[in-house]
C-alpha cells in the first residue's frame, strides 16, 4: 500500500493578501479582492496565474473555482474543492485538501483562498433578522442566544470552571496578538497597542469574553499556493513543506447553534485530531517552534493549546503569560502576525500565511530559526482542523 | 400569561415545515417538557433528530420529562446583536442539564436578577413562558433556581 501520509510531499511556495480593512471599508468587491490575493500569491512564488489548476476554500466562500479559473485564464481546472462545514474551522482543512490533491496527482498547482467583504455581504456577529426561526435556531434565538460569541461562551465558561482558569489566561492570549501586531504594518491594529488595563476595562461582550477576547470582522482576501515537493525549489521563495494535517471532531459534536448539546461541551474539539496530526507530521508538541491559533474567541485558543498538548489544562494559569507567548524568545510564540484579533480576521487564512512566513524567516515577529510551524483553524467550530508545516531541514 | 424575560421583537420560533420538532413546541404550549427517546434502548436525545444516534432506528418516542435540571454552563450577554435586545442587556443564558432525561441539555434564560451569581451545578426548574400575542403563539421553557 502506498504511503498514506502527506508528510514532505507538498510545499507552500506562494502567499499573498490584499490590504486588510476594517469591516465594510474595502472599496473593491469581494471577487476582485479574491483575484488580487491570488495574484499576489502568484507573484510571491513567481508562478504564472494561468498555471493554477486547482482551487480550495472553506466556509462557503462565495467565489467559486470555475468563475475564478475562467476569470484568470487558467489553462485547465483540475481540482475544485470546498471544505464542508466548520466556518473558520476549515482553514487548515482547505490547506489539507489542497495538499491531498497535489500529493495524489489530482492537480499540480492549487491555490487555497478566502475572501470576505462584510460590507458587501453582511457581518457574522449579528443575529438573524427573520420574523420566524425553526430547527436548532428556534432552540437558541428566542433566548437571545444568536451570535458566535454567545454560542461559544458556555463552552469556555465550563472549561474555565473545570480547571480553575481565570480571566488572566484569556487576557494573555489577547495581549500576545496585539503585541505582535505592533510590528506588523499589515495589521489593522498596527499602532493600536493593548495594555492589561485596557483589556480589563474593556466592556463585556458576553461573559467570559471582553471586547478584546473577540475577533475583528474585516474585509480583504488571502491566498496560498501549493505544489508538489519535488517542484518546490523551482520557485522564488524558501518552501514550507506540509508535514501533517488533521480535520474533524470527536463524538457527536453538534454544529452551531446546537452546540450546547455536545456531550463534551468544554472542548475546542481537537482531542481526536491532535494525535493523528503529530503522528503524520512525525513531530511532538515540544518540537513546535511557533503556533498560530485561530482566535474566534480567546477561550477557544486556550482549549486548543491544551488539546494540542502544549500544556495541561491545570497549568494554563502558569503557562499563559505574555512573556511565554511572544516572539522571539517566549516558550510558545503565538499569533505572531497579530492573528484574527489584531492583524486581520481573514477567517484565519492569514494564520496559514504567517505559519509559512515564519519558516521563510519573513515574519515581522520572527522566531529565530523556526523549523516547525503549527497553525490551528477555528477551535470549537466543527469540523476543526490543524496543519503542521516544516522547513526543508525537517524532511 | 407570564411576564416574558426578554422584550418582544425577537424571531418567533415555529416548527419546521416537516414537523420534526412539533411535539416539543406543542408540549410547551401544554405546559410539559418533551424530548425524544429511543423506544428500543431508552436513550434520550436532544435536539430532535430523524434517527436514533445509538442504534440508527427511525422510530423515536416523544416522552414527557421532569422539568428539572442543573446548570451545566452559562453566559451573561452584555452586547445586543439584535434590535429587539437594545436596552435588554445584561441577560443570562444557561445550559441546563436534565439528570432525569439522560443528561440531555437545553438552553434557556435564567429568570431573576440578571446580575445574579450563576453557580454551575445549581438546581433549576423549568418555567413555561407563554407568548400569546405572537403570531403564531408559542411557549418557551425558561429556568429558575430552586
Amino acid at each position: 500500500m502506498a504511503d498514506r501520509s502527506l508528510r514532505g510531499r507538498v510545499a507552500v511556495v506562494g502567499v499573498g493578501e490584499t490590504r486588510y480593512f476594517r469591516h465594510g471599508q474595502a472599496t473593491d468587491p469581494e471577487f476582485l479582492l479574491c483575484l488580487k490575493a491570488i495574484l499576489a500569491a502568484c507573484a510571491d512564488a513567481g508562478i504564472d496565474p494561468v498555471d493554477i489548476d486547482g482551487f480550495a476554500s472553506y466556509s462557503n466562500d462565495r467565489n467559486d473555482p470555475p468563475t475564478l479559473a475562467t476569470a484568470l485564464g487558467c489553462k485547465e481546472l483540475r481540482f475544485s474543492n470546498m471544505q464542508w462545514g466548520g466556518g473558520g474551522g476549515g482553514g487548515a482543512g482547505a490547506m489539507a485538501n489542497a495538499a491531498a490533491a497535489v500529493a495524489t496527482g489530482l492537480a499540480d498547482c492549487v491555490v487555497v483562498y478566502r475572501a470576505l467583504a462584510q460590507g458587501q455581504f453582511g457581518r457574522f456577529g449579528q443575529g438573524p433578522q427573520s420574523r420566524t426561526v425553526s430547527g436548532d435556531l428556534a432552540l437558541t434565538v428566542p433566548y437571545g442566544q444568536m451570535s458566535p460569541a454567545q454560542w461559544y461562551a458556555p463552552k469556555v465558561t465550563r472549561f474555565m470552571h473545570e480547571h480553575g482558569i481565570g480571566q488572566e489566561a484569556l487576557r494573555a492570549i489577547a495581549l500576545a496578538s496585539y503585541h505582535h501586531a505592533q510590528s506588523n504594518p499589515r495589521a489593522v491594529m498596527y499602532g493600536r497597542p493593548l495594555t492589561e488595563a485596557g483589556y480589563d476595562e474593556s466592556r463585556w461582550i458576553t461573559e467570559p469574553f471582553h471586547l478584546y477576547d473577540c475577533c475583528q470582522e474585516n474585509d480583504g482576501a488571502a491566498a496560498l499556493i501549493l505544489v508538489p515537493a519535488e517542484r518546490a525549489r523551482d520557485f522564488r521563495q524558501t518552501p514550507a513543506y506540509v508535514l501533517g494535517a488533521a480535520i474533524g471532531a470527536g463524538y457527536r459534536v453538534h454544529s452551531t447553534p446546537a452546540g450546547f448539546a455536545t456531550p463534551d461541551l468544554a472542548s475546542s474539539h481537537f482531542q481526536t485530531l491532535a494525535p493523528r496530526l503529530y503522528e503524520m507530521a512525525g513531530v511532538a508538541p515540544a518540537d513546535v517552534d511557533v503556533v498560530q491559533c485561530y482566535e474566534n474567541f480567546t477561550g477557544g485558543v486556550l482549549m486548543a493549546l491544551v488539546e494540542h498538548g502544549f500544556f495541561a489544562a491545570d497549568e494554563a494559569m502558569d503557562f499563559l503569560t505574555l512573556d511565554n507567548l511572544t516572539a522571539p524568545s517566549g516558550r510558545l510564540p503565538l499569533n505572531t502576525s497579530g492573528g484574527n484579533l489584531a492583524e486581520c480576521y481573514m477567517h484565519g487564512l492569514e494564520l496559514q500565511i504567517e505559519a509559512t512566513r515564519q519558516l521563510r524567516g519573513q515574519s515581522t515577529a520572527q522566531v529565530p530559526g523556526a523549523e516547525v510551524s503549527l497553525a490551528v483553524a477555528g477551535p470549537m467550530v466543527t469540523p476543526v482542523s490543524t496543519i503542521i508545516l516544516g522547513s526543508e531541514a525537517t524532511l | 400569561m407570564t411576564q416574558a424575560y426578554l422584550p418582544p421583537g425577537l424571531p418567533t420560533p415555529v416548527p419546521e415545515r416537516n414537523g420534526l420538532s412539533a411535539p416539543y413546541w406543542q408540549g410547551l404550549r401544554d405546559g410539559v417538557l418533551k424530548v425524544q427517546r429511543n423506544p428500543r434502548t431508552g436513550v434520550f436525545q436532544w435536539p430532535p433528530q430523524w434517527i436514533a444516534h445509538d442504534d440508527q432506528g427511525f422510530e423515536l418516542d416523544w416522552v414527557e420529562v421532569a422539568p428539572r435540571g442543573v446548570i451545566y454552563s452559562w453566559t451573561r450577554v452584555w452586547h445586543p446583536v439584535h434590535p429587539a435586545l437594545q436596552g435588554a442587556c445584561p441577560y443570562i443564558v444557561v445550559v441546563a442539564e436534565l439528570p432525569q432525561a439522560g443528561n440531555v441539555r437545553m438552553l434557556g434564560n435564567l429568570l431573576g436578577d440578571p446580575r445574579q451569581d450563576v453557580p454551575i451545578g445549581a438546581e433549576v426548574e423549568a418555567v413555561f413562558e407563554h407568548h400569546e400575542d405572537a403570531q403564531p403563539p408559542y411557549t418557551l421553557a425558561q429556568w429558575r433556581r430552586v
